[in-house]
């Protein structure tokens, strides 16, 4: 049943890297609860626009729950209240008539603000140009049914590689640790066939690279995957941890 | 780099060694708390004191002891550090932060709880185990057991009184009967005066409650670190977390101070 909300919001603005920023507050009426919070967003800047403002910048996409890209940390969670979803797929029916939405951008060094909501997350991209491949061979693909895989590890590896890589981990984590988007990374190939010539020097070069950027260390506390809309396990981390120590201890290289 | 300095110097090597050691002094509460159960014992001490003769004489448990000390003092100093390097992850803090939806607090206050621990050790180091090795106020108590009837009396020496070794046994025979006599350091006398006072009681019984929170996240979260988390397992790994070593154990500790304050 569709209802009308009015709003409070306040919304961190930052004009750019260096800019201290600080919150703007804005009010907005008839809100349908049939909106998106994104779509709410849209309202509200197309409102700033029309004033002569400047509109709020914010991270978006397909809209649709699977391009990780939006990014906002809503009432002290990543993408707000939910579980298991983005903040494109949550819907103003989760807020009540009158109540004030806190609206920040991801808070981490290795994620630093660009403009209002929108946060570098080129950090990320790096950890995978770091080992988060395969290299396989150029020519025809072979038949699928060539290497079996056990169902459970398919399963499982499809399930580590749901991760849309969206950072609401970091976001959640009171290190700002990217340990369950990188383990996710690391899982989705260890579990599979493919993934084995490479898989213990990718796991030291991925969690090397992880270090450099500068997120925090893992204190297990299971926000991460709490907050994740992929809902990415915390078996994926303890993979991880077992692999690195393996791999640290049994590589060929000093 | 030097693949140890690499691997210890990482992320996951630093968690690596803090579960190691975090681990090591949980078997330590064990066996601290198996030993320290003979304070109920009602025997004016004999088998308490003949206990710590032997933890403080016994050259392995030496060895260990001292491999104890090198972990407390790691994985605090190391978890202090841990910390620090963590704040500075989010150098701009989030304005509002609901913790409480995705985490357990004890998992988020693990440098506080740590902390409030580390001060009771130094603590109850200077109590006990200082007095005991390098003070001058505890004494000595003979404790004369009838050999025939097993009944025990025990009686305090002087307060100049010492000898070469902590613990001397001599058998001896009067008109009474015969005695085994056994003069020991009296640490246990020491215990019970201590715990008269009711602020160090009141500080002891809270100190145990840090415990308790630092244990119900830290037992389970060492053996994900350390790659340990399968269905298989992780029920009794939770179960000795949450039931053995964040409950029995130290409420069995807290219970020491609390029974020689009512006794």
């Amino acid at each position: 049943m569709e209802k009308n909300l009015n709003l409070n919001l306040k919304v961190w603005r930052q004009k750019n890297a260096e800019d201290k920023g600080g919150f703007q507050e804005y009010k907005l009426k008839d809100i349908s609860t049939d909106m998106s919070f994104l779509e709410m967003f849209d309202v509200l800047n197309e409102k700033l626009i029309v004033e002569g403002g400047d509109p709020i910048a914010f991270d978006h996409d397909c809209r649709e729950g699977i391009c990780g890209s939006c990014s906002m940390f809503i009432n002290g969670r990543p993408h707000g209240p939910k579980q298991g979803v983005t903040t494109c797929q949550l819907h103003m029916r989760s807020f009540n008539d009158g109540e004030t939405i806190v609206v920040e951008p991801w808070r981490a060094s290795a994620f630093p603000v660009i403009k209002d909501l929108v946060v570098n997350r080129s950090a990320f991209d790096r950890i995978i140009s770091a080992g988060g491949f395969v290299s396989v061979n150029i020519g025809n693909a072979q038949d699928a049914n060539s290497i079996l895989i056990p169902k459970v590890d398919a399963d499982e590896s499809f399930a580590a590689a749901a991760c849309i890589g969206c950072g609401a981990c970091v976001a959640a984590c009171k290190n700002a640790s990217a340990m369950l988007f990188v383990s996710a990374k690391v899982s989705q190939f260890a579990l599979l066939p493919q993934g084995q010539p490479e898989r213990k020097q990718r796991v030291l070069d991925m969690v090397a690279h992880m270090d450099e950027e500068g997120f925090g260390a893992c204190t297990n506390t299971g926000a991460c995957s709490a907050e994740c809309p992929k809902e990415i396990s915390l078996t994926h981390i303890a993979r991880m941890n077992r692999d690195y120590l393996t791999a640290e201890l049994s590589t060929e290289s000093k | 780099m030097n693949w140890v300095t690499k691997m210890f110097s990482s992320s996951i090597g630093q968690k690596f060694i803090m579960a190691l050691t975090g681990l090591f002094l949980c078997s330590f509460l064990v066996i601290h708390m198996i030993g320290n159960l003979q304070l109920f014992k009602n025997d004016f001490g004999l088998a308490f004191n003949t206990y710590a003769v032997f933890m403080t004489t016994f050259p392995i448990i030496k060895v260990v002891s001292y491999l104890l000390y090198a972990s407390i003092l790691y994985h605090a100093f190391k978890g202090i550090s841990l910390v620090y390097k963590n704040n500075k992850a989010r150098p701009v803090k989030y304005a509002v932060q609901n913790g409480a939806a995705n985490s357990h607090w004890t998992s988020r206050s693990m440098g506080i709880l740590g902390t409030i621990i580390l001060v009771f050790i130094v603590v109850h180091m200077k109590n006990f185990w200082f007095e005991y090795k390098f003070g001058h106020e505890i004494g000595y108590t003979s404790y004369f057991t009838n050999m025939a009837t097993g009944e025990l009396k025990a009686e305090p020496m002087s307060a100049e009184y010492t000898q070469f070794n902590k613990i001397e046994e001599n058998i001896i025979s009067n008109e009474t009967g015969q005695y085994r006599v056994v003069v020991v350091k009296d640490l246990y006398k020491e215990v019970a005066t201590e715990f008269k006072e009711w602020w160090l009681v009141a500080l002891y019984v809270l100190c145990m409650f840090a415990v308790a929170f630092h244990l119900y996240h830290g037992f389970q979260s060492a053996f994900q670190t350390l790659g340990i988390n399968h269905s298989k397992y992780n029920g009794l790994i939770k179960f000795i977390g949450i039931w053995f070593f964040s409950v029995f154990i130290p409420a069995g500790f807290a219970a020491m101070p609390l029974y020689f304050f009512f006794k």
